[in-house]
């Protein structure tokens, strides 16, 4: 960063940074070209893939037939924040997820490869694989997401556009920051993995749901220490002008950039942490 | 010439749960060591006598409980992106390569991550394929290839952006003879061309005979001898150790020239004798037993790391 800012010409700039991505746009391309070399079974990831999330859809979908209204919400207003919350979350898998290989790194005490390349780390383990499978998940909550938009009464204007993007950048930095927070504390744990799903896709399904429906300590969990409600809940809210639940005001949706700090902080906080922690790969 | 590994007090410690109670443990315990550029190093030393934790804490992996580490002139740890360019180092029984690509493609991202240029990358690819003899494999992908192949293709991936500094820690275990014998002469042949520094770790004799002009040996974490092998032999006296199975049960054969009767199996079917390899021969020492008893077979166990460990260990109290 530092050398960003004393480089001289613009063109300089963009070649050195040219030069500094080439090692993980290397990587990458690898990753990318493996998976699609066998296109019926990269064809069949992506239809699995898309039908996990469809069946999570459906879920939601299951519930409002039986119920007209959720936590002060209809099923079209629940689909933008499924569609919101899913749409984030799989863009941040898609570009971050493998992070939860840590453990299998740690284990086979294959992470010391990464200390011997001239790359930080945490930016050499995100950008060691890419899931494109995950697209197709990306798909499933895009989808339900326009629909949402559509048909959820919102009105379009440059109010709602801003906080979509709002919500959308700052959801999906808040889901990264969240699987870098559990990639750094898998350097304390033994089979961390279990514990930190938890709060990982726990914090995906709860940030599907509108956290009116939530008993107060699950409020305090999801709505503030893992910042999910900010992801889609808060800026939907917002966006359609209902009021916000006890201790979530309507307004916080306009904070979901504050989420992501967060998120990222105590991210990059454990991460280092943990690197410092780290006792090398055994023998 | 600046030395190219400094280390003066080098200390790790690891807290570790040993059922309820915590204990620390040093693995590495005040090392103080300086390597010159271009020398030849063995660093041995038994199981757990701290090897693989100074090799970590000289590459930036580990951080020192104490005491002060400059490798290459650098900070291991403050320094390690800059210092990553200019050390290269195989672990025998973990790979660097990516599992599932060619050969070939991992030299690629290699290249990239240590930012060659097309030039370089092609001219030093095509020149460890040759002496590495990679020629045959380098479409394969690294989990379809032989330990041996394997082995190669690590030492090129560690090799590849022409380090200043080679770290191997174990390069040749599991490897048969040929293999052995192929890597030695590549890494001779490396350090002669182009004043490469070698540090490695060994179990196998052969590696330190043929390899290295400097041992360092450590045990429990300290430095128990720096000099060359001459001297560690002289130090530890190299003993082979001649064990013969005789025809029928034999009174232990004591007293023989040069030899020297460690022990006796099954009544006296097989007896191990040492003899000084400076002093006299298996030959003349076989000779000498054939005059008592008839052997039926025999073989010569040559002086293994952890028995000479062990003998500058008891040499030294």
């Amino acid at each position: 960063m530092a050398s960003m800012a004393t480089a001289g010409k613009p063109a300089v700039k963009t070649a050195g940074l040219r030069d500094r991505l080439r090692p993980y746009r290397a990587v990458l391309a690898s990753r990318a070209r493996s998976q699609r070399a066998y296109r019926t079974s990269f064809a069949l990831d992506l239809g699995s893939s898309m039908l996990v999330g469809v069946v999570e859809l459906a879920e939601v979908w299951v519930i409002f037939s039986n119920v007209s209204a959720l936590g002060g919400m209809r099923f079209n207003q629940i689909l933008l924040v499924f569609g919101l919350a899913d749409l984030a979350f799989s863009l941040a898998d898609l570009s971050f997820g493998h992070l939860d290989t840590l453990p299998d790194y740690l284990r086979a005490g294959t992470l010391d490869a990464f200390y011997l390349r001239p790359q930080p780390i945490l930016l050499q383990l995100i950008t060691s694989d890419v899931s494109l499978r995950r697209l197709a998940r990306a798909a499933v909550g895009a989808a339900a997401l326009g629909v949402g938009v559509a048909t959820s009464g919102v009105a379009w204007d440059p109010r709602t556009a801003a906080l979509l993007a709002l919500g959308l950048v700052s959801g999906y930095a808040t889901f990264a920051g969240l699987f870098v927070w559990a990639a750094g504390l898998q350097f304390f744990l033994v089979d961390g993995a279990e514990m930190t799903n938890s709060f990982v896709y726990g914090g995906r399904y709860a940030a599907t749901q509108p956290a009116s429906v939530w008993s107060r300590p699950l409020k305090l969990v999801f709505g503030f220490f893992f910042p999910m409600a900010f992801t889609a809940y808060l800026p939907a809210v917002t966006m359609l002008g209902l009021p916000g639940p006890q201790w979530l005001p309507a307004w916080l949706g306009w904070c979901a950039p504050a989420a992501a700090v967060w998120s990222w902080a105590m991210g990059l906080l454990c991460w280092r942490w943990g690197v410092r922690h780290y006792q090398g790969g055994g023998g | 010439m600046s030395a190219i590994i400094e280390a003066d007090g080098l200390t790790r410690e690891f807290r570790i749960r040993d059922g309820k109670r915590r204990r620390v443990l040093t693995a590495v315990d005040g090392l103080t060591v300086s390597i010159q550029p271009a020398e030849a190093v063995g660093y041995i030393g038994a199981n757990g006598a701290g090897k693989s934790t100074t090799i970590k804490m000289l590459t930036g992996i580990l951080v020192p409980t104490a005491g002060r580490v400059l490798t290459c002139g650098l900070r291991p740890v403050q320094d390690r992106r800059r210092l990553a360019r200019q050390v290269g180092v195989v672990f025998g029984q973990r790979s660097q390569l990516w599992w599932d690509l060619p050969v070939r493609e991992s030299f690629r991202i290699l290249a990239a991550i240590h930012a060659l240029t097309t030039a370089e990358e092609n001219d030093r690819t095509a020149e460890l394929v040759e002496q590495l003899e990679l020629g045959g494999f380098l479409s394969v992908p690294v989990r379809q290839l032989s330990l041996g192949q394997r082995m190669r293709a690590e030492v090129a991936a560690a090799l590849l952006h022409s380090p200043r500094l080679v770290i191997l820690d174990e390069p040749t275990i599991g490897l048969d003879v040929l293999s052995k014998q192929r890597l030695r002469e590549f890494l001779v042949g490396e350090r002669r061309m182009h004043g490469t520094t070698l540090l490695l770790t060994t179990h196998d004799m052969g590696d330190v005979e043929r390899l290295c002009d400097r041992i360092l040996v450590i045990d429990h974490g300290r430095l128990a001898y720096d000099g060359d092998l001459p001297g560690l032999s002289r130090t530890v006296g190299a003993e082979r150790v001649l064990v013969v199975d005789l025809a029928e049960p034999t009174p232990d054969l004591t007293g023989l020239d040069g030899a020297r009767h460690l022990s006796s199996e099954g009544g006296g079917l097989r007896q191990r004798l040492a003899f000084d390899a400076e002093q006299t021969t298996a030959a003349k020492v076989l000779a000498a037993v054939s005059d008592k008893a008839e052997v039926l077979d025999l073989t010569v166990e040559e002086p293994d790391i952890e028995d000479v460990v062990r003998r500058l260990y008891a040499a030294g109290r």
